[in-house]
Parts: structure tokens; sequence; C-alpha cells
């Protein structure tokens, strides 16, 4: 167990350095936001109208970008070899590199949600509801993810062909993210059931994805 | 023979040889038998001959789901039993399933204009086919991104069967959800709800899209062997050549 802790601290304290990229998630979260009302115009009613989707899309996009990180320079210095051939099972490592993944990408993109849908005009009230669904949805795009980044690392090709392999498995927890968000804001359905299938959806992708990672490595690095 | 000496590529590819041209002259034959009933088939009392699309559509969308459903016994051979063809199948079985998926959302489009009013519509059904297309594109980038063809396969291995979830969400779409798709008529229970006249012609096609659908499989399937071949005979050209 101390060696899942002590990895996941070293991986906090490599993604907070110099060169880690902890915050530059949620600096590109923050920019895609700012693009919006240069595409869409800065009709105020039109932008609360997609504030929650255009958030939940910014995170998405954040999330997707920060992955390359995730095993990429692992795999570079040859720590991703020394994981692999180690006692603890590679399930485990990748679970907890994924856990330190998204406490330094992911929970900064809740953080600074309230920040961007002030800037949408989404109703502050329910700023806390779309946080909290923020908050349920990014770990499941976290454990996704891990699958890309693990299948890509693997090929060594990065860039696009991450996002491809990783956004339409990333769909339903986009779909029922911006339901839920705005169940709260402003819908006759309740929040309830969307936010509870978006717990399922992270609590799924929370066992399969380290599996699933954990096989695309074996395989794809042997 | 036994099945166990088909792991063989050799023997494999003297199987092929004889038997491609009877599988390609039998696809022709269901074919013709499918289009003949089908243009029989009476119009339907308020789509009138538009219906006849669907002789196309049904059937293009049972073998895409086909498609990826073999991908995934293919990945379990890949990963589990080590098969040494089971790469190969799932290889040459993407981009036919693609196909035929991607032929299922067209002719869907061109059946759903004059009928529904629209070409497309985001319900269950439709969204879950769509996702699927993309997930036989990201497969194919795995598949052909990827120098080693071994390497590459076992990740695509393991993306198809964590894509195969979106089969049973494909199936009962639109019994979960209220869809403008309509719901499901053949497999169902209780028995189908299409009549026999329009039922016959419609299993006749789908029996002439799977003889189609392995006929190209086991076309590709040689295909690739031979092309794994070609790139080995190069690595072991290359070795040689003086410094």
């Amino acid at each position: 167990m101390t060696t899942l802790v002590a990895l996941m601290l070293r991986d906090m304290r490599l993604a907070v350095r110099v060169g880690g990229g902890a915050l530059m998630g949620a600096l590109f979260f923050l920019i895609v936001v700012v693009m919006v009302p240069f595409a869409v115009g800065p009709d105020l009613k039109l932008l609360a109208r997609i504030g929650p989707a255009i958030l939940w899309l910014g995170a998405l996009l954040a999330s997707l970008l920060a992955l390359d990180r995730l095993f990429a320079t692992d795999y570079e210095d040859g720590s991703l070899d020394l994981m692999m051939s180690a006692p603890t099972p590679l399930e485990l490592t990748v679970a907890a590199k994924a856990i330190a993944h998204w406490l330094t990408t992911g929970l900064p993109l809740v953080v600074i949600a309230p920040l961007l849908g002030l800037m949408l005009n989404v109703e502050m009230g329910s700023m806390g509801w779309l946080m909290l669904t923020l908050l349920a949805g990014t770990p499941a795009l976290t454990f996704i993810g891990l699958i890309g980044a693990a299948l890509s690392v693997a090929l060594r090709r990065g860039g696009l062909l991450l996002a491809v392999l990783v956004l339409p498995l990333t769909i339903p927890v986009l779909i029922f993210g911006v339901a839920a968000a705005e169940a709260a804001i402003a819908g006759p359905t309740p929040f309830g059931p969307a936010f509870t299938i978006l717990c399922a959806l992270s609590l799924a992708s929370f066992v399969i994805g380290p599996f699933a990672a954990a096989a695309a490595l074996r395989y794809g690095l042997e | 023979m036994a099945v166990i000496d088909l792991a063989n590529p050799t023997r494999f590819l003297s199987l092929v040889n004889r038997v491609l041209p009877w599988l390609a002259l039998a696809t022709l034959i269901v074919f013709v038998v499918g289009l003949y009933r089908a243009m029989g088939a009476p119009d339907d009392y308020q789509q009138g001959a538009t219906v006849k699309i669907m002789f196309l559509h049904v059937p293009a969308a049972w073998l895409g789901m086909l498609g990826w459903a073999l991908m995934s016994v293919a990945a379990l051979g890949t990963l589990v039993w080590r098969h040494p063809l089971a790469d190969v199948a799932g290889k040459a079985a993407a981009p036919i399933g693609a196909a035929f998926t991607f032929i299922c959302l067209v002719t869907g489009s061109l059946w759903g204009r004059p009928t529904w009013g629209t070409y497309w519509v985001w319900d269950a059904r439709l969204t879950s086919v769509l996702v699927l297309l993309l997930l036989y594109l990201g497969v194919l980038a795995l598949y052909w991104t990827a120098e080693d063809p071994g390497r590459g396969s076992r990740a695509a291995a393991v993306l198809t069967l964590v894509g195969a979830v979106n089969l049973p969400i494909i199936k009962f779409s639109v019994d979960w959800w209220n869809t403008l798709h309509q719901p499901a008529s053949i497999l169902r229970m209780g028995g189908s709800a299409i009549d026999p006249s329009i039922l016959a012609p419609l299993l006749i096609m789908a029996a002439a899209f799977t003889l189609l659908f392995f006929t190209l499989l086991l076309a590709a399937m040689r295909n690739e062997i031979l092309r794994r071949r070609v790139r080995t005979m190069r690595l072991m050209q290359a070795r040689e050549m003086p410094a």
C-alpha cells in the first residue's frame, strides 16, 4: 500500500514542478472558455443557455490534452519498465498514477469552473451543482483517457491518435454530465437520475480503465 | 484437417484459395435471389416504395455489429489464446465492418429524409451507431499507425474489447430510450412483428450480406498474410545488404 501512496506522491510532486504541466490543463480550460464568446457572440442569454455544455466540453478537451503526460515521461526515462516489472500489480500501479493525475489535472478544472461560469453568464446559484457534476465526471474522463494513453504510449504515436481513441468512449460521460448540469440549472428533469448515472460511469471506469490500460501496456510493450 | 491446422498461414492460404471462388459465387446467387424477392415485396401502406431501403439498411446494420463482434472474438484470440491468425482476422474485419456501418448510416439518412422529414436526428439508436463508426475509425487508426504489425494488433485488440460494450447499447437503445428510430421488431420478446412477405426477403438479403462479409474477410485476410510476408522479405533483404 505504501508503494502506491509513494507513487501517487511522486507523480503529484512531479506534476506541480516546473515542466510538470499540472496547471496547464486549467489554463487551457480558461483559454477555450474565453474563445467561445468570440465565436458565438456576446449575447448573454445564448451564453447562459450553452454555458454548462461549454464548461463540460472545455473540461473534456483539457483532460484529453493532459493525458499525454500520464505515461510519456515515464516511458522515456525507463520508469515505466520498472513499474511493469515490479511486484506491485500493474493494474494498481496505473490506477494510482491515474488518481494522482486527476488530483493534479482534473481537480483544478473543477476549482476554476465557477470563475469561467461567471464569464459565460451561468446562473451562480446553480454553480455548486455544476461543480458537483464536474467533480463526479472528471474522474471518468481521466480513467477512460488512461486507456487511450496506455494504447498510444505503446505505439509511440502521440497527439491526435490519443484523441481519436478516447473521445468516442467519453461521449456517455459528456451526455450525462451536461444533462445533470442543465437539470440543476434550468430543466424540468430532476438532477438525481443523470447525476447518479454519471457517478456510475465514474465508478465503472475506475474499475475498467486500469485493467484495460494494464493490458494495453503489457501487450503493447512486450 | 482439423480446425487447429488453419492456424498455419500456408494451410489457411491454400484453404482460402480453394474456398473463395465458391463463396463468391454463393454470395452472387443469394444476392440475386434476395434482390428479386425484395423488388417483389409489397409496398408499405404508409411509406410506399421507400420501405425497400430497409432491405439494404437493416442487413448493413446487422453486419456492422457482427463485424465488431467478430473483431472482439479475434481480439480474445490475440490476447488470450494467442492464435496466430487472430490478429490478421481482426485487422481484416475492421475496414469491412466500418464500411457496412457507414452504409447503414447513409441509407438510414436517405430513408429518414422522406419519412421523418430530416436527414439526421440525435436519438439513441443513430447516436450509438455513429459512436460505433467512430470506434471503428479509432481501431483502424491504431492498426494503420503501428509500424510493427504485432504490437499494433495487440493494442487494437484491447481497444476492440473495450468498445464491445457499445454493442448491447446499440441493440437495446431503442427499448431503453424513447427514440425516433423504430423499436425492435424482429429479435424481440413475443416473436417478430413483421409480415412474412417482407421478413423473408429481409432475411435472404441478410444472408447475402453475411456471405459478402465473409467473402471479403477471407480475401482481406489473404492479402494481409501476403502483405506481412512481403514486409518480412524486405526486412531480410535490407539486413543482407552491405552496410
